[in-house]
This record gives C-alpha cells, sequence and structure tokens, in this order.
C-alpha cells in the first residue's frame, strides 16, 4: 500500500506541471469550482477553446486517444494525473467533457472508418464542440422509451420531435442524437443513432430555466432535420447498443472526483464557530458537532473510494463501481450540507444572494443539488445498477419486453 | 500509487479465512454464546500456533515482526467469524500499549507471552456509567500498589494481565497489573454479547508496575485507542461483510408473491445503500491503515473516520439483516443475533461511536485553525 506517486507518475506529473506553469495561474483553492448545472456565461467559451487548442498544439489533448485522431496514446493513469494538475489552476470550465468523454468512444467503437477521420480529429481541436440529444420529455430514466422519430427518405432521414436536458446545445457544433426508426419494433429494436449538426435548419434550441435560476441546460426542437445517412453511428435499428457505449462513458466520467461542489467541512466549522446556539458558538453545542463530524466521516470516504478507484487504474486494472457510488452518496451528502449550512445560520439561513450577510455557498448547494440527484442516472437508477450489476440481484419485472413499441404506454397519463 | 493490499498479505487473509472457516464456524460461536464459556479456548490455542497473535510484534519477542497491514487482513477474518476470542483485547490493546510504552523487562515478559499464546491481556479504563473522562477516574496508583474498581472490562474474566488507567499524584498513569495477585477480585458481568464478555474488576492494594511514564497515562491511552481503532474498525467491517452475504443469500433465495424477495425494489435500494455505506467504510479503514502503518500525521482523524464509520455500517447492516430476514431473523435458532449482538459490543468497545465523533470533530476543529 502506497499512496504516492511511482517514480513513472512522478516524472509524468513533473512534465505536466512543467506545461501548465508555463501556460497557466494556480487557482485560489478556496474558490468554488462551478459544477454541471452552472450555465457558460461570457467568453467562457472562446477561452474553453483557446486552451483546448493550446492544449491540442502542446500534445496534451485527449491524451488516451490514438495518435491517428490527435491523441497521444497515455494510460489511463497518465490522463487522471493530467487532469488532478490541471485541476488546480486557474482555467475555463471544460465544455468537453461529453464529446471526449463519451461521444469520441463511441465513434471510436461503432463508427466508420469515415466517420472517425472526419469528426475526432476535429474533436481534439475542440473548434467543434458536441453535444448529446437523448433524454426526452417522456423518456429519461426509462431512455429506451424516446419517441423521437427518424424516417428514411432516399440518402437521408428525417427527424422530428424534442430533446431535453441537453448541456450546451447553444454553442455546439455537433450533437449525437438516438431516434426511433422502426415503431413497429420492439422497444430497444427500433432505435438508431446519429451525429447532426446543430446549424441544420429546423433545430430550434430553447434554454431550459431551472429552479436555482441557472440554465445550464436545453430543450432542442427537430422539425423535418434532414440528416444524411453517412451520418448514421452503427446500423439501423441498432442504436440502443450503441447509446449504451456512450452512458457506460458518462458513469464513469461523472464519478470522478470534483463533484457536488459546495461548502466543505472547514467551511461548515468556521461557520459554527462565528454563528450562536443558545447563548454560546454553535460549535460548542453537541448536536452541531456530531453532525459536522458525520459529514467529515462521509466525505472522506468518498475521498478515498476514488483513491481506490485510482489506485485499480494506476495498477492497470478497469476501476469498479466506486463511479456509481461517488455520485449518489455526493449528491445525497451534498443537500444535507447546504440544508446543515443554511440551519446554522438561523433565520438568516433563507436569505439567499448579496441579501445574506453571511456565506451563500450553503443556500446555492441546497437549491442545486435536487438536480444533481437526477442528474446523469437518478439516484434510484444508480441503485438499481449498483444492485444488479454489482451485487447481482434479478432486474425489475418488465411489462414492456416483447411488444411493438407502438402498444407500450409512455410518459404521463392523466 | 497503489491503495491496495499486496499479494502476499491477501494470501495471509485467505489462509486466516481457510482457517476460520472451519475452527470458527457459527455453530462454535454459538456454543461459547450458550454455555457463557467466555472464549473457545481450542480456537486461541489454534491462532497463537499460527502465529496470529504476533503478526506485529517484534521477532525478538517471538513475533512475527509483520506490520499492521498484514494485521488488519486477519483482524478482517476475525470479524467475518465472529471468532469467540480475546483476540482485539490482547492483541490490539495490551499488545500495542506495550510495544509502545513497556521498558525492555516488559516487552519481554508480555510480548513474548502474547506472541506465543501464553498471557491474555487487556485494558481496563472505564468505571462507572457514562462517557470515559479523566475526571470520571477514581482508581489510584500509589507506591506500587492499585485500589480501585473497573467495569465493564472486555475480557477481563479470562485475561491474565490488564492495563488499568488510574490517578497517580495529580495525573494518571497506566499501570500493568497480574490478575491473579493478591488483592485482585474479578467477576464476570451479564453483557449482550457473552462472545466478547464484560467483567467488574476490583482491586485492593494490588501490586502493579508503571508502563510508560508517571501522569502520561491518560494521553497514551488515547493514543492506543486510535490505533486499536484502526484494527478494530477491520473486524467490524468484517463482520458487516458476513452479515451482508448471509443477508444476500436469504433474500436471493427466500420466495413471496411468487419472487425471490430479493426482486423487490424495496429490498434492492436498500442493499444498495448498505453496500455504498460499507464501501465508504472500507475506504476510510484502508486509509487509516495506512496512516497507522506509517504512523501518518493524519492517523488520529483516520482511526476515528474508520471506526465511527466502520461501527455504523455494522450495525446498520446487522438491523436489515433481521428485517430483511423476518420473522426467522427474531428466533434463537438463526443466526442474525450472533451478528446483532456483536454489532452492539463492538461499537461500544474502545469508545461508543458519539465518543468517536467528539474525537474527530476535536481534531477537525484543531485542522482548520
Amino acid at each position: 500500500m502506497d499512496f504516492n506517486d511511482s517514480p513513472e507518475e512522478a516524472a509524468y506529473r513533473a512534465k505536466v506541471r512543467k506545461f501548465l506553469d508555463a501556460n497557466a495561474t494556480l487557482r485560489d483553492p478556496n474558490k468554488s469550482k462551478g459544477n454541471m448545472l452552472d450555465e457558460a456565461e461570457g467568453d467562457v467559451i472562446d477561452k474553453a477553446k483557446a486552451w483546448q487548442a493550446l492544449k491540442t498544439e502542446a500534445g496534451w489533448a485527449c491524451l488516451r486517444w490514438p495518435k491517428e485522431f490527435g491523441g497521444q496514446e497515455a494510460s489511463a493513469m497518465e490522463s487522471v494525473i493530467f487532469g488532478q494538475e490541471e485541476s488546480r489552476y486557474d482555467l475555463p470550465p471544460s465544455i468537453y467533457g461529453i464529446g471526449h468523454g463519451m461521444l469520441g468512444p463511441t465513434i471510436m467503437a461503432h463508427g466508420t472508418e469515415e466517420q472517425k477521420q472526419r469528426f475526432l480529429p476535429d474533436m481534439v481541436k475542440g473548434e467543434e464542440v458536441w453535444c448529446q440529444l437523448f433524454s426526452e420529455p417522456d423518456a429519461g430514466s426509462d431512455l429506451a422509451g424516446l419517441k423521437m422519430s427518424a424516417v428514411k427518405d432516399g440518402d437521408d432521414w428525417i427527424i422530428n420531435g424534442q430533446k431535453i436536458w441537453t448541456t450546451g446545445a447553444q454553442y455546439c457544433k455537433w450533437g449525437m442524437l438516438v431516434a426511433r426508426s422502426d415503431i413497429n419494433a420492439a422497444k430497444h429494436a427500433g432505435l438508431t443513432y446519429f451525429a447532426v449538426d446543430m446549424e441544420d435548419p429546423g433545430i430550434e434550441i430553447r434554454p431550459i430555466k431551472q429552479m436555482n435560476g441557472g440554465s445550464g441546460f436545453n430543450q432542442v426542437f427537430f422539425t423535418d432535420v434532414r440528416i444524411p445517412d453517412s451520418n448514421r453511428i452503427g446500423g439501423v435499428g441498432d442504436g440502443w447498443r450503441v447509446a449504451i457505449t456512450t452512458l457506460m462513458n458518462e458513469r464513469s466520467s461523472i464519478g470522478s472526483g470534483g463533484m457536488g461542489g459546495g461548502g466543505g467541512i472547514k467551511d461548515l466549522i468556521e461557520l459554527a464557530q462565528k454563528v450562536d446556539r443558545n447563548g454560546r458558538p454553535a460549535i460548542e453545542d453537541g448536536g452541531v458537532r456530531r453532525k459536522i463530524a458525520d459529514f467529515a466521516v462521509r466525505r472522506s470516504g468518498l475521498k478515498y473510494v476514488g483513491q481506490r478507484g485510482l489506485s485499480a487504474l494506476s495498477q492497470g486494472q478497469t476501476p469498479g463501481p466506486e463511479a456509481s457510488i461517488g455520485k449518489l452518496i455526493a449528491a445525497i451528502m451534498g443537500l444535507e450540507m447546504g440544508a446543515f449550512g443554511m440551519e446554522l445560520q438561523g433565520a438568516a439561513g433563507v436569505l439567499s444572494g448579496s441579501d445574506n450577510p453571511g456565506a451563500t455557498v450553503w443556500q446555492n448547494t441546497y437549491m442545486s443539488m435536487p438536480g444533481l440527484r437526477l442528474a446523469g442516472g437518478t439516484d434510484e437508477i444508480l441503485r438499481n445498477i449498483i444492485s444488479e450489476r454489482v451485487l447481482g440481484m434479478p432486474g425489475e419485472p418488465r411489462m414492456d419486453k416483447g411488444k411493438p413499441f407502438k402498444d407500450i404506454p409512455t410518459g404521463t397519463a392523466r | 500509487m497503489n491503495f491496495d493490499f499486496s499479494e502476499e498479505q491477501k494470501l495471509l487473509q485467505n489462509t486466516a479465512r481457510e482457517y476460520l472457516t472451519e475452527h470458527s464456524s457459527l455453530t462454535h460461536v454459538r456454543e461459547v454464546l450458550e454455555a457463557d464459556a467466555g472464549y473457545n479456548k481450542d480456537l486461541w490455542k489454534g491462532v497463537a500456533e499460527l502465529g496470529w497473535l504476533g503478526v506485529a510484534i517484534p521477532e525478538e519477542y517471538g513475533g512475527a515482526g509483520y506490520g499492521y497491514l498484514e494485521l488488519v487482513m486477519i483482524a478482517g477474518e476475525i470479524g467475518k467469524a465472529l471468532a469467540p476470542i480475546p483476540f482485539g483485547s490482547t492483541v490490539y490493546l495490551a499488545a500495542e500499549a506495550i510495544s509502545r510504552e513497556g521498558d525492555a523487562a516488559q516487552k519481554k515478559q508480555y510480548l513474548t507471552g502474547i506472541a506465543g499464546g501464553d498471557l491474555i491481556g487487556t485494558m481496563a479504563l472505564t468505571e462507572k456509567v457514562g462517557t470515559l473522562t479523566q475526571k470520571s477516574i477514581d482508581a489510584t496508583f500509589s507506591d506500587g500498589k492499585l485500589t480501585g474498581t473497573k467495569l465493564p472490562v472486555p475480557d477481563g474474566d479470562s485475561a491474565d494481565f490488564a492495563i488499568v488507567l488510574a490517578n497517580e499524584g495529580d495525573g494518571q498513569s497506566l499501570v500493568i497489573v497480574d490478575l491473579s495477585a493478591k488483592g485482585v477480585e474479578c467477576s464476570k458481568l451479564d453483557s449482550l454479547d457473552a462472545t466478547r464478555p464484560q467483567a467488574k474488576i476490583e482491586f485492593n492494594d494490588a501490586p502493579a508496575t508503571r508502563l510508560g511514564a508517571a501522569g502520561a497515562g491518560w494521553t497514551i491511552a488515547q493514543s492506543v485507542l486510535n490505533r486499536a481503532a484502526v484494527m478494530m474498525a477491520f473486524e467490524q467491517l468484517g463482520g458487516a461483510d458476513r452479515a451482508f452475504d448471509i443477508t444476500f443469500d436469504f433474500i436471493m433465495n427466500r420466495y413471496a408473491f411468487g419472487r425471490p424477495i430479493g426482486s423487490f425494489q424495496s429490498l434492492k435500494h436498500r442493499m444498495a445503500d448498505l453496500y455504498a455505506d460499507r464501501e465508504l467504510a472500507r475506504s476510510n479503514c484502508y486509509f487509516a491503515a495506512w496512516a497507522l502503518e506509517n504512523d501518518d500525521d493524519e492517523l488520529g482523524v483516520a482511526a476515528a473516520s474508520a471506526k465511527i464509520s466502520a461501527s455504523d455500517a455494522f450495525e446498520n447492516m446487522v438491523i436489515e439483516m433481521i428485517q430483511m430476514h423476518g420473522g426467522v431473523g427474531y428466533t434463537w435458532e438463526y443466526d442474525c443475533h450472533l451478528f446483532y449482538r456483536r454489532a452492539k459490543v463492538l461499537a461500544h468497545t474502545l469508545g461508543t461511536t458519539d465518543e468517536w465523533r467528539e474525537k474527530l470533530i476535536v481534531k477537525l476543529i484543531e485542522d482548520a485553525a
């Protein structure tokens, strides 16, 4: 058991730091990094693109990818080391997580040679940003219940329908889309997967205003959008298998650290030292002390669950189910910690923004964590994954197996 | 980076598991419980012969001279088997205190005795109902004599010697007492888990020798408790693992409404949560083992975090174990209560979970300053 880098890892880390020191400045570690529910504002898109271009030029982009597509064929651990180091610097938020983490690997697994050459090198360089068009108003956890229609017309497909929860649709050049190409086929058999040019006519993007006031996501409406058959990824009717590749990559990237944002244990202790409870500093109250201790225990557990995943990578193994546990615990605990920070602030805990004389990280966390509990696999789906895939318990009884999709009830019935 | 145990350490773990599967079955555990026998003497002799009592004891005192990473592997298996032996009292507490603080003669006498299986030791700290504090100690040591009453003392009735916390002058010291000496009266106490028994020990001018410096007793005791907590956390984690496996096997083979009850989402999701809790605890334990082995500055925080999360994981698991078994889970015949008893007793050994939460927050406040 050894927490330190191996000599090779240490040498690689030093190389990474040299590059970063020369091109970026360290971030104030007390400043929150933001999370997936935040919208990209101002010129951050341009800055993010410039940083990606610089990384590509210097040979630090898409480290794990094959060299023929612009990657470096680095090991998983090297890629993790780069990520760890990069997160210490004051850099624009990554707008490439979905493309590089999920869609690129999907094209590598299922795309034609032509598609790989057309899409992957540009994806690395970052001029073209990608988004994911999977969820629909009636198909979230039950993704295979999606209804967006794809109808073959000559060499094109005509797409109609609505997608939702699309991060970054407004600044993306390309999207990855799953649509229903055969409504008479069984539910999972009638789907086909496409790459779609987001600048095509017939695509309308509307931001979703979240309950916390932010707009990190969009609805995307498709009206008679034409996609050439050459942009179909995988076979007709094989879209579910292709989508699974994407989703498997999502779970492994979402769980990887830095989740939840919000205040830490130190912040809670400092707050409890400042505010009163029963005429004494709240930090002297037994209930407050026990609660903070419990948060700290879970936080450290999460941290070392992550470290065990990294350790598996470092040893050349595939990390286990750590990713699912990470998000499940981080989101629930984030919500509880936000609520407890507000509790310590007393009546003023409901004040938000600059009208709160204290810190508002707790209110922000409280208002964003319900979203994190749903994004990238709801708590319930994650528990299904843990119980079924990790523990080997039986799947749920299904009412939708072996029937044509058109005969299966979907969505909200009233 | 390698945040895992080595192949050799895992091999040791497997050997321990195989031995305990045969020699510490739940039938063996039940025999000790029902006969109120204190501990299983054959098993104790067996683990001594296998060298487990001296895993972390230096070779010069008859030990194997391995480290804590090996010891926690064995502790985990002891926990899985609910082994009815005074392993924790002797190895985590007594041997640890003497290894850290004993003089050459004490080490020679006690460590050699423990490693060879000839001596059972324990630590006697608490005296009354409520939290252990410096003020709660009335026992007194002066002129080589100890007077006072300790309760509850884990494995006190089986132990050959005890390390006792007592007032000395203005401070407190740890002293070693031979429990067969004149002036020592030991009585067994009824408790929740007779396979990890408790005792009351009265000392009346009993001969005792100091362990470590005069007045340093409280500090040493806290340091020993921190170290013992890491090993105990592995034992608790082992218990939680076994309780999980037994429960899993039961609910996958018990049918109701035409389905295994383990196919119902109400049980699946709870098993997923129990699994997640246990993985958090395991990860805290791994880091604590590393901190213990390397005497890292973070040992205090790491030990408390490991102990708290392992206690909670084991306790939550056994409560669910009974619930998921249904009516049979509440019978004497089924084994659930063996785990239920053990989980609670281990959670109280070395200090309750709330006491560890307090230790943790004190350290976190220090670190935050």
